[in-house]
């Protein structure tokens, strides 16, 4: 409302000098803009158009580009490997993003409240996401081990006689990741929420409890709406990175047993890195980069709609 | 009258400690109440936080108890969460068994030149995104989101030639280019700086302020949560950035040290106690660097600007 009246007050002055202003304003905008876009453009976005028109050739460490259309694709819709890969990736999206989200946003409004000390526990609770990647794979690698290691030693005290194999079996190998990956991103995503959680004014939850709203009307009717920004923020974040998934899986099973791990990255690393097949590889990635913008367009689109 | 007499016990003390506020209190009976009721939920939330934190903490205890293990009393049953005899020697062993030293300067120099790289620059392409209008902006941050979207795995290839091309590979100026004009520091800004009331601005350009003055003297000074947070995850994530370093630092005296980490665990991978050894000092530095900062991070990722 507020924002109209200035406007109006401007309106008299339009015509060339709006005009003269749009175009100091690009000239303002871009300079802001350019440090950043001159290496995300060399480094980022050259790289990412070049993946697209690699994803057409025929490429190897060996032989000279070829554009080859659409026979890259053909032969990864052909493969086992792809489909393999890709189910997995789904999977761990299917438990890694819900999962956090929900414990993440549960921890947040656990924390969020004035009480003595409770810095420490944001603190703990947040220290797995700064812990470094590979001591967090040794770490729980070990908490899993089959025989003796401490999971299943508390499974077997609290009655589970056949408790799972986890990163030697090849169906709780990929469980056992996804737990490890929620364990170690929730905290960082409980921070997001709590900042988000304090953004609410405090005057909405007492309009709300003056209407005599009770907890989980206030929960549903304040709390989630406003917070809205900050899920649509987390929600990207979780997917991509559950599609990017790499190298939690890299460090902690390497794909294995068999290939009841193997992820799209990984397939996309082994295929170019590994086997410097760069057009084939291109390829893969090329439809990884499908399905997560696809996602995130999506989420940007509802986002923008409940904006409006 | 239960309820009245449960009133006085609890307002006694508070009365005695601070008589200038009793009058206050006694007014305020229905505050009081509530503070009563907050303070035995408070108890509540306590005990739950507890269990919780320490649920959380299980792998760094074990991680923290077996580095101070020898190698076979790690995976014992039942689970020894106190060492039997503390083996301090894990800990002066292992700078003579790896470079840790090394490993270790590597892994800060990263950090520091890409976080500031990122934050000056994301800051300032934020602005740009969030309060300058002009033509093309809107797509031009499609094309960032974009390349969220975009597993890095999908480009790795094309940064890699690019790389080769330019003889930085097995440097660290490949790594600093590449992750330090990231998009998601451009993206986390910009989310904070839509949250700063558009008003701010304006009024701050009708006292006469250039674009870069408001940026510099209202928007940065609003936004230090925002920027601490954004230094710190960008420090936690080169910290931990494990394929990275992985494709472009083949020489070991250029190893970070997930690196050096991993590789040891390849090498020797039933030195359990050793390994742990490495992984907390890996995690040390950076939960020291985080504790200090800790409070900017924790407060502030999203506060509103309004209310800072």
């Amino acid at each position: 409302m507020t924002t109209e009246t200035i406007p109006s007050k401007v309106a008299p002055a339009a015509g060339r000098g709006n005009r003269k202003q749009a175009r100091r304003n690009t000239l303002i905008g871009w300079t802001f803009i350019l440090p950043n876009f001159l290496g995300f453009l060399a480094f980022t976005l050259i790289p990412v158009l070049a993946a697209f028109a690699l994803s057409f050739m025929e490429w190897t460490s060996f032989t000279a580009p070829k554009w080859v259309g659409l026979a890259n694709f053909q032969r990864m819709f052909a493969s086992d490997s792809f489909w393999v890969a890709l189910r997995n990736t789904v999977v761990y999206a299917i438990g890694h993003v819900p999962l956090t989200m929900a414990l993440a946003l549960l921890l947040a409004m656990l924390l969020n409240r004035k009480l003595k000390g409770i810095g420490f526990f944001r603190v703990a609770i947040f220290f797995p996401y700064i812990t470094s990647l590979v001591a967090v794979a040794v770490v729980w690698n070990m908490l899993f081990s089959p025989d003796n290691g401490p999971i299943n030693q508390f499974l077997h005290a609290i009655g589970i006689a056949n408790a799972p194999g986890w990163t030697s079996s090849s169906d709780w190998a990929l469980p056992a990741v996804i737990i490890t990956s929620v364990w170690r991103d929730m905290g960082y995503y409980m921070v997001l929420y709590l900042a988000g959680l304090q953004a609410i004014p405090t005057e909405l939850y007492e309009a709300a409890e003056v209407d005599g709203a009770s907890a989980w009307q206030r929960f549903w009717n304040v709390t989630i709406p406003s917070l809205r920004p900050t899920t649509f923020f987390v929600v990207v974040m979780l997917t991509v990175s559950s599609f990017k998934v790499f190298d939690l899986i890299v460090v902690m099973t390497n794909g294995g047993p068999g290939r009841s791990t193997t992820v799209l990255s990984q397939l996309i690393y082994q295929e170019g890195i590994g086997e410097g097949k760069f057009g084939y590889s291109s390829a893969i990635s090329l439809v990884l980069f499908l399905i997560v913008l696809t996602v995130t367009v999506l989420q940007f689109k509802i986002q923008q709609r409940r904006e409006r | 009258m239960t309820n009245m007499a449960e009133d006085l016990k609890t307002e006694a003390p508070l009365a005695g400690l601070a008589p200038a506020t009793e009058d206050r209190r006694r007014i305020d009976r229905r505050r009081s109440t509530r503070e009563r009721e907050k303070r035995t939920s408070d108890l509540v939330i306590y005990s739950v936080l507890a269990v919780l934190v320490v649920a959380l903490m299980v792998p760094f205890i074990w991680m923290v108890s077996s580095s101070l293990k020898e190698n076979n009393q790690v995976l014992t049953v039942p689970i020894q969460w106190i060492p039997s005899e503390f083996v301090w020697s894990n800990y002066t062993d292992i700078w003579t068994r790896i470079p840790m030293m090394g490993y270790l300067q590597n892994s800060l120099y990263l950090a520091v030149i890409i976080t500031c790289l990122q934050v000056l620059t994301g800051s300032l392409a934020a602005y740009g995104f969030s309060k300058v209008r002009f033509p093309g902006r809107d797509v031009l941050f499609l094309a960032y989101i974009g390349t969220i979207a975009v597993p890095w795995q999908a480009y790795m290839v094309p940064q890699y030639i690019m790389m080769q091309n330019l003889g930085l590979t097995n440097s660290f100026n490949a790594l600093i280019l590449l992750q330090a004009f990231g998009a998601f520091g451009v993206f986390l800004m910009r989310q904070y700086y839509m949250t700063i009331p558009d008003e701010l601005c304006e009024a701050a350009r009708i006292d006469g302020l250039s674009e870069y003055g408001i940026w510099a003297r209202v928007i940065l000074p609003l936004s230090k949560p925002a920027l601490a947070s954004l230094a710190l995850l960008t420090f936690v994530n080169t910290w931990n950035d494990y394929m990275g370093p992985f494709i472009y630092l083949t020489s070991n005296r250029l190893w970070t040290v997930q690196l050096g980490l991993r590789s040891f665990v390849g090498q020797f991978d039933a030195e359990y106690a050793m390994i742990m050894t490495g992984s907390v000092i890996s995690v040390i530095p950076i939960l020291a660097i985080f504790l200090v900062g800790q409070r900017y991070f924790i407060q502030g990722i999203a506060t509103s600007g309004m209310k800072g």
